[in-house]
């Protein structure tokens, strides 16, 4: 005999009330993530140590543009959800791990907010 | 205590971890880096946003041994994450359970991310 109630078993979201989104969402964004890791770390060696017109010339131009934008989104998306299962899994304190997930979470947010504006600024104003 | 020699449950600070182990919890570990390091990487457009004189000081930072150094350790714990990722999706669809399947990919993930890194870093090099 089970104890699931016959609505839970057609939501099919198990007790964590979410379903497999969370694993999901982290595998495409992982998927989403190979070409622009890819491109990301040949940019970085390459620019890193380039100077001001080279480098913002290059972030400029719509192709770099995109690619930062979404490697920035989709990276502190799944940087995001990566350490909310480490911290999940490794905090038993509950006041501290609900701690940690708020401010993980927020601070993706803005540095993600902080990177998309940095590049929008020199695309527009450079 | 009647068999003293009985079978123990693997306590990690006595347990000698295989490769796979290893890697599996250096994933974690590199995520958690690659995370400071998108950070690091937005702190640094934001200084190029800020015009010529904030992106001059980044540029001496990020050229100096110290700033070269840490662009190489994160080129390759990216690699090393984007490769040892690529062999979770594998997992992730059902491939690659069997011993000799996941004693092969250890070396082939370690080989294909110091590749890749060399690679990536003799392009930049040479570009």
């Amino acid at each position: 005999m089970s104890l699931r109630t016959p609505l839970s078993k057609v939501k099919g979201l198990g007790p964590a009330k979410e379903g497999a989104s969370h694993w999901w969402n982290q595998r495409l964004t992982a998927i989403a993530l190979i070409p622009l890791a890819l491109w990301f770390s040949f940019s970085i060696a390459l620019l890193a140590v380039a100077d001001y017109a080279t480098v913002s010339a290059w972030i400029a131009s719509p192709f770099s543009t995109v690619l930062m934008i979404l490697a920035i989104c989709v990276g502190f998306y799944h940087g995001y959800l990566g350490l909310q299962v480490i911290i999940e899994d490794y905090i038993s304190n509950e006041a501290l791990k609900i701690g940690l997930l708020i401010g993980v979470g927020l601070l993706a947010l803005l540095f993600a907010t902080l990177g998309v504006v940095s590049v929008l600024k020199i695309s527009f104003g450079a | 205590m009647a068999n003293i020699n009985r079978p123990t449950s693997p306590h990690l600070q006595i347990y000698r971890l295989p490769l796979t182990a290893k890697m599996s919890i250096s994933h974690r570990a590199s995520g958690v880096l690659l995370s400071a390091g998108l950070v690091l990487t937005v702190l640094f457009l934001s200084a190029l946003a800020g015009g010529q004189s904030s992106w001059a000081s980044a540029q001496g930072f990020l050229s100096s041994g110290f700033g070269q150094l840490i662009l190489f350790v994160f080129t390759l714990v990216l690699n090393y994450h984007l490769c040892n990722g690529i062999r979770h999706l594998f997992w992730d669809v059902g491939c690659g359970y069997s011993l000799e399947a996941a004693d092969l990919a250890n070396k082939v993930v370690l080989g294909a991310a110091a590749g890749l890194t060399l690679l990536v870093w003799i392009m930049a090099l040479a570009a």
